[in-house]
């Protein structure tokens, strides 16, 4: 069955398309962008479907690609891909609703859009080490592209920032990658790059303990893990909105999948040295973005540190090696992936290519509950999900890292509560400045006058009902996600387990 | 009783309705009608609730119980009891009270409406979930409608006050939040009843020291912050002193109907909380710290009384009054799980306790609701003016108005005959028999509060008749029809407590027998 | 040692003597027959028959069972010298393909001519194991190119930049044949089997120490190592473009050949290590001193350069360093064929990337711009298919997936940690690796250029000769191909070398 496979053959040629039809207009491109995204969101959200999550791995295509060293294009997917299949598949669609505006090189866009997608799918599938590298790294260029042309704020400095740090991410974490194949490659007699077979190396305590922070950081750098973040908020700033919301929806997220798969997947004994002090960095992380994120005037920024502060939930369960850490983490990477995006999307689309502004003493004075009461509300929402109130995803999620951080590190745990206490705040400075400024009806309505904005268009509506909705869904039964996950979760745990690394 | 989720049906009218108000968007006059309605059927279903329970039994009714994320072990789990259903029932009465008093609003009334319907659906809820989980939800979300009716309708220094609120509720929730998530993870339950069984058993401590192990912290000191977590969070809803200092001027600034409602309903969450899950949870821990939380029990009757004695402004006054009432209630959970050999029988004078709390609970919903929504017509009628220096003389201006408010006033205060006095005297009966001393400390609560309500009355309805209210009019028939029926409660249930107190004791008996052992 | 007739040599040596016929005959037909006509004609005619010409070769080469071992190893004829010696001749071509549309010589036969003879140098490098013919094989394909760089007449600088190329080339000339004929006093053999074995005997002493480093020096110059790249810069700049880029590609990759077979044939025992607490002298430390060298100075000076060419020439020091770091491997590895192969892969892989870059500032001077950076402005709106090719080659030289420069790079890195002893070499890939990230910095400056920068005033298409866009085509297509199925040219060098050592 390579339905999977699909998800991330559709996007290449989709991009393929464009690129070798230079008399599209911007409506063919958007379309084509759009039929593509629908088609490989329906092959993810079919897969899923189709996927049982009691029957652990399921194997999509297995070829030898490399056999010099041991390298094999191997797909297959479990709870956790299918989980994040799934936000891919909300988040590709909502993004190219999103992009719905776009009029310059629009072909181009899509193109790099649709690049980076494919390579998205492709992390979340690949069961070879090397092979997720490759799709990792796929996804990076595309987006330096993507912010440096069509980008606002001091795109190409956010840009080449944003691309730095991954690179040296990834190269941070390449060096573990070559380090595990030489190890792997000792050890066995025989090269491999296979992650289920990696997992089972025993490997020495010795090896464990530079190798694990080696991946581990390498790819936290693009997971937003404080102090290697600073790339996230300047580029959320100067990325256009439909690639902000991907940055901060799956972009962090390969990241964050990247450690998960690879640097406590096979590094267990790794993660019990180094736990307390990657907590202590994601706990500084949840804080540190949350404090930013209070005093910010731009708008945006707000957001942007929010990203950090989520992402660093994500970092603690990661670590904390127990299937609610584990798997809280994981939703946590969905529901982050949703509600950022969404809240990029009111920030950028709805209120800053409408206001031209995102300083928020300026939108202050524009009283945008009454002129745009859609965007406003949908902020709220949005807002009192991602500050983690019950019903919506964000609750779920952070409350199982909560959990899992409860039995690894209480002390962690109760600074973390802090933490979602100033998101608390700085969500509702941000609704209350930028939204529902204290002013009569009045002078409100006067303003609203003055300076008629266009009204939302219907591809914003979609994109923000469907984020919503997903995201309420999840609030209201975190079995949807849970189902897929825990088991994932519970068998990564019991190979590690069984490797005698626990 | 048949299947039907009545429990259910009750939460999601209110809920199904605001949304139905939003999706239709029809204009004020409509919308308040709609609402209206709504408010209607909801008291109709919760009466429907009162004649279809069980009175005099201990258990639970109306249970409804369903699998809902079963990889997480979190079910769907709503039932009433006696205690509850008291709730239930004030939350009833006071919704369509609070959606008649005053006008339609001049500003986005839709949405009012769909706020107000919203914060209904989340007391039921909260009075009826017995699941962590999904408690947890009505709980929090409760807020957001409550946040944004004083936000966007509020008077003045609105954005202040609401923001207030919101955040001194959050820390509560938070810290309770990372309670449950730690006993979660030592017992992997999320159901009250059966953490309840635990906590009596004194199974907690062992469950989490063994799940949690924290370095240098034994069992019990885990279960002791755990306790303090949860207990923090009902703390500031209450509010218990020293987390109340939100609530003078949220309900000084929100809108009266609103007020009616946060000192009514969304009070009584918090004592709700202490009563239905922290005191059948964590017995033993609320016994150790017993001493510290009667002083700050004492504390809140007494200081919230001089400070309301100290107020000018009307509403803040009440609000400091509303304080001292709540005051007796935290007074009768703190006391309730002494073992010490007190005056008479323990179990008589517990008995009496409890009763009283939720007796009280009911009373205050009501009276301090009646007050305030009397103090909005007055407010509307002064033109915004409220210090009780502009006022003087009504009586002559107002009859009708000055009877009500009287009648509501002795309420508060206690007169025998009305339903307050029935609630503190139960408390004090039997906090005297538990502990004389404590109940000798709180009396001067009762003093102070019988000073300053009379007083009250005396200079804004007694002597010489200000010039500028000669013309003020009296109560209309609809303002009339309004509050009647709430005072006549208050009378009913002065005179006949036994009405409600057999649907109570047996609840309460149970709960007492549970945490006393 | 066995005799050989002459047909037998013939035989073994069919692709060479192909290629310097072809040269010939390029050299008479230019003469004789196209003196009168015009320059474009002379180009066109004598680059197909140069293209003939490698073609021929390149099936001679590519024919079955031609295998031998003649003269002391002076002719050594395997599959991996006829596969490397393919590759050479792809590169060449490739060269003759951006070459004929050019302007820059009136001297067509000779060019042509020139730039086969040097082939045919470098194509002697890879099928030799004796260092007789490894120096004169050496000195015909750099005499050669010492001649090809003054052919600039476009550029005032070439005639400065061939003599400084000629110096610095035969200072090192003289290094590596003073290196070599120790080595020759030493082991008293020309054969580097023989002096393999010789000097396993005699293990590192002085003399052996000096005989290593100098004939290090002789080919650190030839594939622009640190120290010895002071002339790359100006030569590539100073050369016309095609020849800057055979220079690039061939050169190094013969050279590398070469110099991975004395390393591991001659060299075999001297190894030494180069692990990060286990240094033991032999050549390996020097090698890692030299790559590290060429890995810093090499990426750094890159970000400072305005000018593509320069650009490309000083990331070619860093890509000698890459190469040495994968050459480290030959140290301690276990099969030292599979690590060659992976040293030749990468070289083969970053000629082609590296001509296509150079097709492109070609292509730009020949449209009446220059290879300045700053002139890249708006390039994709203006040369859409060029600019992709530009991407392509630029993020392959970068090292992104699923580019082969990526591929490249993983294998180089991964055999030189695999290798041992230990992971004593993980000093060595981080460095690497971290530089590898500088690396992308600037070439994503050029990118930036190309499509993030509006074209400014100097707007309208773009004409592109069709030698060239074609030339980029088809690098282009290898770069992506190679990129997504590595075996291709990786699984036939593995087998053939694993056969060969």
């Amino acid at each position: 069955m390579s339905l999977p496979a699909w998800t991330i053959y559709l996007p290449f040629l989709g991009m393929l398309v464009l690129l070798l039809w230079p008399g599209a207009t911007s409506r063919d491109a958007r379309r084509v962008a759009l039929v593509t995204m629908l088609l490989a969101g329906g092959a993810a959200f079919l897969s899923v479907l189709r996927y049982n999550p009691d029957a652990g791995w399921q194997e999509i295509v297995r070829l030898p690609w490399i056999p010099q060293f041991g390298i094999e294009y191997h797909l297959a997917m479990d709870g956790i891909s299918a989980c994040l299949l799934l936000l891919t598949a909300v988040a590709s669609v909502v993004g190219v609703l999103f992009s719905w505006n776009i009029e310059h090189r629009t072909r181009a866009y899509f193109a790099f859009y649709l690049a980076l997608i494919g390579g998205v799918y492709g992390v979340f599938l690949s069961r070879d080490l090397f092979l997720l590298f490759v799709f990792y790294e796929i996804a990076i260029i595309p987006k330096y592209f993507l912010i440096a042309i069509w980008g606002s704020t001091r795109r190409e400095y956010g840009a080449m920032k944003l691309v730095l740090y991954s690179f040296v991410g990834s190269a941070v974490a390449l060096v573990g990658m070559l380090a595990i194949l030489a190890m792997g490659w000792r050890e066995t007699g025989t090269p491999t790059m296979d992650l289920g077979l990696l997992a089972r190396i025993p490997w020495s305590g010795g090896f464990q303990a530079w190798v694990f922070p080696l991946v581990f950081v390498g790819f936290g750098f693009l997971a937003g893990m404080w102090p290697f973040h600073s790339w996230a908020p300047t580029g959320h700033v100067a990325a256009p909105t439909p690639v902000s919301m991907l940055l901060a929806g799956v972009i962090m997220k390969l990241g964050a999948y990247g450690a998960l798969r690879v640097g406590v997947g096979l590094f267990p004994a790794g993660v019990q040295m180094w736990q307390g002090t990657i907590a202590l960095l994601a706990v500084c992380g949840i804080l540190y973005g949350a404090l930013v994120a209070l005093v910010q005037q731009d708008f945006k920024f707000v957001i942007g540190f929010s990203s950090v502060s989520h992402m660093g939930f994500v970092i603690l369960g990661l670590v904390t090696l127990n299937r609610y850490g584990l798997g809280g983490a994981v939703v946590q990477m969905f529901s982050h992936g949703i509600l950022a995006g969404l809240l990029f999307g009111v920030v950028g689309r709805m209120v800053y290519d409408r206001t031209h502004t995102r300083q928020l003493p300026d939108l202050e004075r524009m009283h945008l509950n009454r002129v745009l009461p859609f965007a406003a509300w949908t902020f709220v929402l949005a807002g009192v999900a991602s500050m983690g109130l019950p019903g919506f995803s964000g609750f779920v999620a952070e409350m199982f890292v909560l959990v899992g951080a409860w039995s690894a590190f209480p002390l962690y745990a109760i600074a973390t509560g802090v933490g979602i206490l100033v998101g608390v705040a700085y969500t509702l400075r941000a609704v209350r400045r930028a939204f529902f400024a204290d002013a009569g009806r009045a002078v409100a309505e006067a303003v609203a006058l003055e300076h008629p904005l266009p009204p939302i268009t219907w591809p914003e509506k979609i994109g923000a009902v469907v984020l919503l909705a997903a995201s309420l869904m999840v609030g209201l039964n975190p079995d949807l996600l849970f189902r897929y996950v825990l088991p994932g979760v519970d068998g990564m745990l019991g190979v590690m387990a069984k490797g005698g690394g626990l | 009783m048949n299947d039907l989720p009545a429990i259910t049906l009750l939460t999601l009218l209110p809920v199904v309705a605001g949304m139905l108000l939003l999706v239709m968007r029809p204009d004020g006059v409509l919308a308040r009608r709609i609402a209206v309605g709504t408010g209607f059927l909801l008291l109709l279903g919760t009466l429907g609730l009162w004649l279809g329970f069980p009175h005099g039994s201990a258990g639970l009714a109306f249970q409804e119980r369903h699998d809902w994320a079963p990889a997480l072990g979190i079910q769907y789990f709503v039932a009433v009891d006696g205690i509850s259903l008291m709730l239930v029932l004030l939350t009833g009465l006071l919704i369509p009270m609070s959606l008649l008093t005053g006008k339609v609003p001049e500003d986005r009334p839709v949405l009012y409406y769909a706020f107000v319907l919203f914060l209904g659906g989340g007391l039921i809820g909260t009075f009826t979930a017995l699941n962590f989980f999904h408690w947890f939800i009505f709980w929090e979300l409760s807020l957001i409608p409550a946040f944004f009716l004083i936000k966007l309708w509020g008077g003045k220094g609105r954005d202040a006050a609401a923001t207030q609120f919101f955040i001194y509720t959050m820390v509560g929730s938070i810290a309770m939040l990372l309670a449950f998530l730690a006993l979660f993870l030592a017992t992997g339950k999320f159901d009250f009843l059966s953490l309840a069984e635990m906590g009596q058993a004194g199974a907690l401590e062992g469950a989490l020291a063994g799940a949690v192990g924290w370095s240098g912290i034994s069992g019990s000191g885990l279960a002791m912050l755990v306790f303090l977590g949860v207990f923090l969070g009902f703390a500031v809803k209450v509010p218990c002193m020293p987390f109340h200092t939100w609530l003078p001027s949220t309900y000084a600034t929100a809108p009266t109907p609103v007020t009616m409602l946060l000192t009514g309903a969304m009070s009584k969450m918090g004592v709700y909380g202490l009563v239905r899950i922290l005191l059948p949870i964590f017995p033993d821990q609320l016994r150790a710290v017993s001493p510290l939380l009667l002083g700050l029990a004492l504390a809140t009757i007494v200081f919230a009384a001089w400070s309301a004695f100290a107020q000018t402004e009307l509403k803040r006054m009440f609000a400091y009054s509303s304080v001292n009432h709540l005051g007796y209630c935290l007074l009768g959970v703190f006391l309730v799980v002494r073992l010490d050999p007190g005056i008479g029988d323990n179990a008589v004078s517990q008995a009496a306790l409890m009763n009283g709390v939720v007796l009280q609970m009911f009373n205050h919903g009501l009276t301090a609701a009646t007050l305030f929504c009397l103090l909005g017509m007055l407010e509307q009628r002064a033109g915004g003016h409220e210090s009780m220096g502009d006022f003087g003389g009504l009586r002559t201006a107002v009859p009708v108005y000055a009877g009500f408010v009287g009648i509501a006033t002795f309420a508060s205060l206690g007169l025998p005959g009305l339903n307050g006095f029935v609630g503190e005297f139960l408390i004090f009966r039997g906090a005297f028999g538990l502990s004389p001393w404590v109940a000798v400390l709180a009396t001067p609560g009762l003093l102070i509060t019988a000073i300053f309500l009379l007083t009250f009355f005396q200079r804004v309805f007694l002597g010489r008749l200000d010039e500028r209210w000669q013309g003020m009019a009296d109560l209309s028939t609809a303002e009339r029809w309004l509050i009647a029926p709430a005072l006549l409660l208050m009378l009913v249930l002065g005179v006949a407590p036994q009405l409600v107190l057999t649907t109570i004791n047996p609840a309460v008996q149970h709960l007492i027998a549970a945490v006393t052992h | 040692m066995a005799a050989v007739t002459y047909l037998e040599l013939l035989k073994l040596g069919g692709s060479e003597v192909l290629l310097v016929l072809a040269g010939l005959v390029v050299l008479l037909v230019d003469l004789a027959v196209m003196r009168d006509e015009p320059r474009q004609n002379r180009m066109l005619l004598a680059g197909a028959i140069s293209a003939v010409g490698c073609f021929a070769a390149g099936l001679w080469a590519l024919q079955d069972g031609i295998t031998g071992r003649a003269f002391a190893g002076m002719l050594v004829i395997d599959r991996a010298s006829q596969l490397v010696k393919v590759v050479l001749l792809m590169m060449t071509a490739a060269t003759v393909a951006l070459s004929v549309q050019g302007r820059f010589t009136r001297h067509v036969g000779e060019y042509f001519s020139l730039l086969l003879f040097s082939t045919v140098g470098m194509m002697l490098m890879v099928s030799t194991e004796n260092i007789l013919l490894l120096f004169v094989a050496l000195e015909i394909a750099s005499l050669s190119l010492y001649i090809l760089t003054a052919f600039n007449e476009e550029n005032p600088q070439a005639d400065e930049a061939a003599l400084k190329y000629f110096l610095f080339g035969g200072v090192a000339a003289a290094f590596l044949l003073f290196g070599l004929s120790v080595l020759y006093g030493l082991t008293g053999s020309l054969d580097l089997r023989e002096i393999g074995a010789v000097l396993g005997q005699r293990g590192v002493d002085a003399g052996v120490a000096v005989a290593v480093v100098l004939v290090l020096v002789g080919f650190g110059f030839k594939v622009a190592a640190v120290p010895f790249h002071l002339w790359a810069p100006d030569a590539y700049v100073g050369a016309p473009t095609p020849v800057a880029a055979l220079v690039a590609s061939g050169s190094k990759v013969a050279a590398f050949f070469l110099l991975g077979k004395v390393l591991s044939t001659g060299f075999a025992e001297v190894a030494g290590s180069a692990a990060w607490h286990g240094v033991l002298s032999g050549w390996a430390p020097v090698l890692a001193v030299m790559a590290c060298f060429s890995l810093l100075l090499g990426n750094l000076a890159a970000i400072a350069q305005k000018r593509l060419k320069r650009l490309l020439a000083y990331s070619a020091v860093g890509h000698a360093g890459y190469m040495l770091v994968g050459a480290m491997a030959l140290a301690g590895a276990t099969d030292r064929g599979r690590a060659l192969a992976m040293v030749v892969f990468y070289a083969a892989t970053y000629g082609f990337t590296t001509i296509g870059a150079f097709g492109v500032a070609a292509a730009m001077e020949r449209a009446g711009e220059s290879d300045r950076i700053d002139g890249f402005a708006g390039l994709s709106s203006r040369a859409p298919v060029m600019s992709f090719c530009l991407m392509i080659f630029l993020l392959s030289l970068a090292g992104i997936p699923p580019l082969v420069g990526f591929a490249g790079k993983f294998f180089l890195f991964g055999s030189a940690l695999a290798a041992g002893p230990g992971l004593g070499l993980v000093w060595l890939v981080g460095f690497a690796i971290a530089m590898s990230a500088v690396a992308l910095f600037y070439y994503l400056g050029v990118l930036k250029q190309a499509y993030v920068v509006p074209a400014g005033e100097r707007a309208g298409t773009l004409t592109v000769q069709v030698s060239v866009i074609l030339t980029l085509a088809v690098l282009t297509a290898v770069v992506l191909l190679l990129g997504l199925y590595p075996g291709l040219l990786l699984d036939p060098l593995t087998r053939a070398l694993a056969v060969g050592m």
